[in-house]
């Protein structure tokens, strides 16, 4: 696949900021909003997808290495255990536990209290879940968009072989 | 000190998960500096995972139950808020977690120069420990829906380890036949958590089994539970995938497959004596008991006869030890029939007959033997392949000139496996044999013959591979390097460990896991 028509890949270039976008914010608004890190991730990855479709794999492949994805795709899910973690060795006394919401009710980044009443929807709450909902998609866009990569890439390889 | 001992016994219901799967995503970046350094890395992960279960199991038949509920909150739960992820940890899991500290450790130090050859080694041992991890959630997990997220991890992480030698057209196929069996069977059992949460509103296996009331939606749930987890567990009418996923995997990785299967059965008798053990075992159903005895035992039978028969026929080395796994797994099954056959009410309680009772404890006691006594001849298989490049026993011969250790630890694997004294297989045969002669003298025939062919497929194998004359085309095999003959070492020790003291492991071991087994009220208890 050596990429699409000229008006394929001008429309991809003019949506896939959009899509990204909207993906972004299923992943930051995942404890407000329906859809969550995988829901996000899957938005972001077909953008990439859409990539990979509209240039062609091998065009992808020299912009971005699938090792370096799957480090990426490593740190994500490193990152949702660390977060877990977080519940045991911040709390180092027997009250900690693991996967406790550490952040949740504290001074700290995403640490507001919810208000009881129909207010506006705080991003600012939840404690751990936005932070392992980043990494879990920060997980899905990796792990979805090489997995495309690598297969479109792999299938190109063979059609040439054939020919 | 003390209070960094306790914080992990705490903890470690946790840990035990957390701790492989932290390693399993971090050995990728540690995989990049270079592979001694990741080797090294995967062993010390592994260690810390088994001393932990070694504490935690210590800690359980010490105190009793213990309940861990991740994110924090009370341990007990009111029905009406039944849903969270809760670790309940009783002395059947705690036994079946120690097959699980031993397994993939060995299958990983035998790794370290049995895979030394390939690429792609990164993954391996990601995948193994994302395995392990996998297997032992689905141990320690006291929530029915967890067990089959568990179970679909351990799945699909194997299907990946079985297709490992991705040049030979069987091993991917054998893993398509495994990952369809397991995707059906992990289908089956959310078909039946459905069931249980439609009607009991909770997910949770304490609560589920504290509410049972056997209505005929709950019959349906224990046929598809018990069709789901029998094929996991290889019983024969489901074995089809068993051997090609036995005999194509390598051989480390069939060690902690062997592990997952049992981990499999354990999820069977959790579900038969825990989930139903309410109601199935009260007054007006004894007959349902017995019902349910008489199936595993039909089951049992034909599970041993054919596993057997099959070894006999067989040519390659792998594949003839997958069919004895297979009826090694019909032994423990058929004693657990036969312990559930033997229910009786007295003074006001269902009870096992005495002789149930030890049919019981062998046959636990023989979950534990299987796991070692198959294992190590799978390890010596895949040492005669690393060795020979060779699985096939027509064309092997004469080894024992050149491999004089491996050839030891095939000797202690196959008197365990046929049930010789002094080896742990002997004890634990010994105890279903007596036992099983008071409930029915007919199984223990059966089950003896089998053993015997049993131990004729094994001489069998041995003559052919190790003794004859001196093949030109092996002169110049050598023994297998150090850290294989250590992950062999290490589970023959433990074999004629067992073997020499069967008593320690049964009285401190085997007894509470069978107390605990019976004991659903006590399980329930622990978190109600």
């Amino acid at each position: 696949m050596s990429g699409m028509s000229k008006i394929v890949k001008t429309i991809t270039s003019i949506a896939f900021p959009f899509v990204m976008i909207y993906g972004l914010y299923v992943i930051l608004h995942g404890h407000l909003t329906p859809g969550g890190g995988f829901q996000g991730g899957a938005v972001v990855a077909s953008a990439c997808a859409m990539i990979v479709v509209a240039f062609g794999s091998i065009w992808t492949m020299k912009k971005i290495k699938e090792n370096q994805l799957s480090i990426l795709e490593s740190i994500g899910a490193i990152g949702f255990i660390v977060f877990a973690f977080l519940g045991l060795i911040i709390l180092f006394d027997n009250s900690g536990i693991f996967f406790k919401n550490v952040f949740a009710n504290s001074v700290y980044l995403f640490g507001q209290s919810v208000e009881y009443a129909s207010t506006t929807a705080n991003i600012n709450t939840a404690g751990t879940l936005p932070l392992m909902n980043i990494a879990v998609g920060l997980k899905v866009i990796a792990g979805l968009f090489v997995i495309v990569l690598v297969m479109a890439y792999a299938s190109n390889k063979i059609k040439e072989r054939g020919d | 000190m003390n209070g960094v001992v306790d914080w992990l016994i705490l903890h470690s219901p946790a840990l035990i998960i957390a701790i492989p799967l932290l390693g399993a995503f971090l050995t990728i970046l540690i995989g990049k500096i270079g592979p001694r350094i990741r080797n090294v890395f995967v062993i010390i992960i592994m260690a810390i995972t088994s001393f932990l279960i070694l504490l935690l199991v210590n800690d359980v038949f010490t105190n009793g139950i213990r309940t861990y509920v991740f994110g924090g909150g009370s341990t007990s739960i009111e029905s009406s808020y039944a849903i969270r992820i809760l670790f309940e940890i009783d002395g059947l899991n705690a036994f079946i977690a120690i097959i699980a500290a031993i397994l993939p450790i060995v299958a990983i130090i035998y790794s370290w120069a049995f895979m030394k050859e390939h690429t792609g080694l990164d993954k391996y041992y990601t995948l193994i420990l994302l395995m392990t991890a996998g297997m032992l959630g689905m141990i320690l997990t006291g929530d029915l829906f967890n067990f089959f997220v568990f179970l679909e991890i351990t799945s699909i992480a194997s299907a990946a380890l079985i297709a490992f030698y991705l040049d030979k057209q069987n091993s991917i196929q054998a893993a398509f036949k495994y990952i369809v069996i397991s995707a059906i069977g992990a289908l089956f059992l959310l078909f039946a958590v459905a069931l249980f949460y439609g009607q009991y509103n909770a997910l949770n296996m304490a609560v589920i089994a504290n509410n049972i009331s056997f209505t005929f939606i709950d019959k349906i749930a224990l046929v598809v539970l018990f069709a789901a987890l029998a094929m996991k567990a290889g019983i024969v009418p489901m074995h089809m995938w068993l051997p090609d996923a036995y005999g194509r995997a390598p051989a480390s990785i069939t060690v902690i497959l062997i592990g997952t299967t049992l981990a499999s059965l354990y999820g069977l008798f959790r579900v038969i004596f825990t989930i139903y053990g309410k109601y199935l075992f009260s007054f007006d159903s004894t007959q349902m008991a017995l019902t349910l005895g008489v199936l595993i035992i039909i089951l049992a039978v034909v599970t041993i006869v054919i596993g057997v028969f099959m070894a006999l026929k067989q040519n390659d080395f792998k594949r003839m030890i997958a069919f004895a796994a297979i009826a090694e797994i019909g032994y423990m099954f058929l004693a657990v029939g036969a312990a559930l056959s033997t229910y009786t009410f007295e003074r006001g309680a269902a009870i096992i007959s005495a002789s149930g009772q030890m049919a019981l404890k062998g046959g636990i006691f023989h979950i534990f033997n299987d796991a070692l006594d198959v294992g190590l001849l799978f390890l010596v298989a895949g040492a005669v392949y690393y060795a020979a490049k060779e699985t096939s026993l027509n064309k092997l011969g004469g080894l024992a000139r050149n491999m004089k250790y491996t050839t030891v630890f095939f000797l202690i694997g196959l008197a365990a496996v046929s049930g010789l004294p002094p080896m742990n297989g002997f004890a634990s045969k010994l105890i279903i044999y007596q036992s099983m002669f008071q409930i029915n003298p007919l199984l223990t025939i059966v089950a003896i013959l089998c053993s015997i062919l049993l131990l004729a497929v094994f001489v069998k194998v041995f003559y052919s591979v190790f003794l004859g004359p001196k093949l030109p085309k092996f002169s110049g095999v050598k023994e297998v390097p150090k850290s294989m003959l250590i992950a062999m070492g290490i589970i023959a020790s433990i074999i004629v460990f067992i073997g020499l003291f069967p008593n320690i492991f049964v009285e401190n071991i085997v007894t509470p896991a069978t107390n605990a087994l019976q004991n659903a009220t006590s399980y329930i208890g622990g978190v109600l």
